[in-house]
């Protein structure tokens, strides 16, 4: 059971991680394909989509190239910090965060782009500056469809385990998150441990969902807006 | 002169290609720009708030350029000092009646909060008689008081001039009738100068002092038949 409490720890702390980077980059990302007019939208977001459809291991195996020691950011790293990444619970979080990445960003443009554009200029003609319009409106306005993408990626990278076990390996109590303690559970036969790991990661992921479908957009829309920060 | 507009603006593409090419200037406290739907007129008045730039042409309101393509210059609507009120009101959905009003006072990157005291606020609410719905939030209100928030939100900021989009065209026949005079009531008590949008010609009759008449985006005739002195007379 100790192991199993580690290991949850362990997977806390990689998707919170992975889901705080996520939010700030996910919203940033979302909101300049939503407004930006420029060459190449298309295929910047095919790009960053594909860490959804690429296979994990094929993403562990991008990760491993760059950032193992003869790859070209790996060995950048390790000259200028002494940062080496593979093995490490921060590659956990890489690796977590490149995966769940496209469940933040494609929630959060689609969120920008429903935000009534007459609303914005309402407020610029009230005087407020871009900044103003941006967390006075636009983000509050998108904040619903933000979250819901946003508790999907927490979701995502509870669970991810092909490119983290790539990247991080199972090194238990540093990078042997809950998927992948299941995974060596069953393969040691080790079944009582298996089953408890297995309830609780599904209890955490169910919780989870139930929280994202409270917040997705278009069930409270009519409804009172209280819940609007 | 307090309005002198001059624009031009290419607007769509290849098919429905539609050239906006507006002259005009007015002394009139409250003038019209009157054509059919589809004639330009929104755009025009977005141009003139900032909202939207001309390709060409320069904008003077009582004697500041806030725009001039040979210049540069180009103010942006919150320089302006304009107030806008839009056709369908753009009442922020997620701010109370009160936190709506109080919109701009508050310049900074939160809000003013769901208990936010203020005595302008206070007065404005109390002006377009909101003190009941005042804690509601804009889609529970009926349009007579969603035209009054946005009303009283746009005139706490002081503009220098209120522009507004056909601000009767959602409303039944007799709530129209009562919001025209308030609204005339309230620019003679203010003294407040105004523009407005409109395909009605009700409207005209009732509110202009000078009215434009805009049709496929250029200016056909500017007059001033329908001042209300003159048509009840």
């Amino acid at each position: 059971m100790e192991t199993a409490w580690v290991a949850l720890a362990l997977t806390l702390k990689v998707a919170g991680w992975a889901t705080a980077i996520n939010l700030v980059l996910g919203v940033a990302v979302g909101f300049a394909l939503s407004r930006g007019r420029f060459m190449g939208r298309g295929v910047i977001d095919a790009l960053l989509t594909l860490p959804m459809v690429l296979p994990p291991t094929v993403l562990g195996y991008y990760l491993l190239v760059m950032l193992g020691r003869h790859g070209a950011v790996g060995q950048w790293l390790k000259e200028q910090f002494g940062i080496q990444l593979i093995f490490t619970w921060q590659g956990a979080v890489i690796a977590a965060s490149i995966v769940a990445f496209p469940l933040v960003f494609k929630a959060a443009r689609a969120a920008f782009e429903n935000v009534e554009p007459t609303l914005e200029q309402a407020a610029r003609v009230l005087g407020l500056s871009e900044l103003a319009v941006f967390f006075r409106v636009t983000l509050p306005l998108a904040w619903r469809g933000i979250m819901s993408g946003t508790l999907l990626a927490f979701a995502r990278a509870t669970g991810e385990f092909g490119a983290t076990l790539m990247v991080a390996g199972s090194i238990a109590g540093q990078t042997q998150t809950l998927s992948i303690a299941v995974y060596e559970a069953v393969q040691a036969g080790q079944d009582q441990t298996a089953h408890f790991l297995v309830l609780v990661t599904s209890v955490s992921c169910l919780a989870i969902l139930l929280s994202a479908g409270y917040l997705a957009p278009g069930r409270v829309a009519g409804q009172n807006q209280r819940g609007w920060p | 002169m307090r309005w002198q507009v001059q624009m031009q603006r290419r607007l769509g593409h290849a098919a429905s290609r539609f050239e906006l090419d507006i002259a005009f200037q007015s002394d009139a406290q409250r003038l019209v720009l009157f054509g059919p739907s589809g004639a330009g007129k929104t755009q025009t008045l977005m141009m003139m708030a900032g909202l939207n730039t001309p390709q060409q042409g320069r904008v003077v309101f009582q004697n500041q350029v806030v725009f001039d393509s040979q210049q540069s210059v180009n103010l942006a609507a919150r320089e302006r000092g304009l107030g806008y009120v839009f056709q369908d009101y753009a009442l922020f959905p997620h701010l109370t009646v009160r936190q709506n009003i109080g919109f701009a006072l508050k310049q900074g990157l939160q809000n003013p909060s769901l208990a936010h005291e203020d005595s302008s606020v206070a007065h404005w609410t109390q002006v377009f008689q909101l003190q009941a719905v005042s804690e509601l939030y804009p889609e529970q209100l009926s349009g007579g008081q969603r035209q009054r928030t946005a009303l009283a939100r746009a005139l706490i900021a002081k503009p220098r001039a209120l522009l507004l989009d056909e601000p009767f065209a959602a409303m039944d026949r007799s709530l129209r009738q009562r919001l025209r005079e308030e609204l005339l009531e309230l620019q003679r008590k203010l003294s407040l100068p105004m523009v407005l949008i409109t395909h009605d010609e009700e409207d005209v009759k009732a509110f202009a002092q000078e009215v434009i008449h805009i049709q496929q985006g250029k200016v056909v005739s500017d007059s001033s038949p329908y001042a209300p002195a003159d048509h009840h007379a």
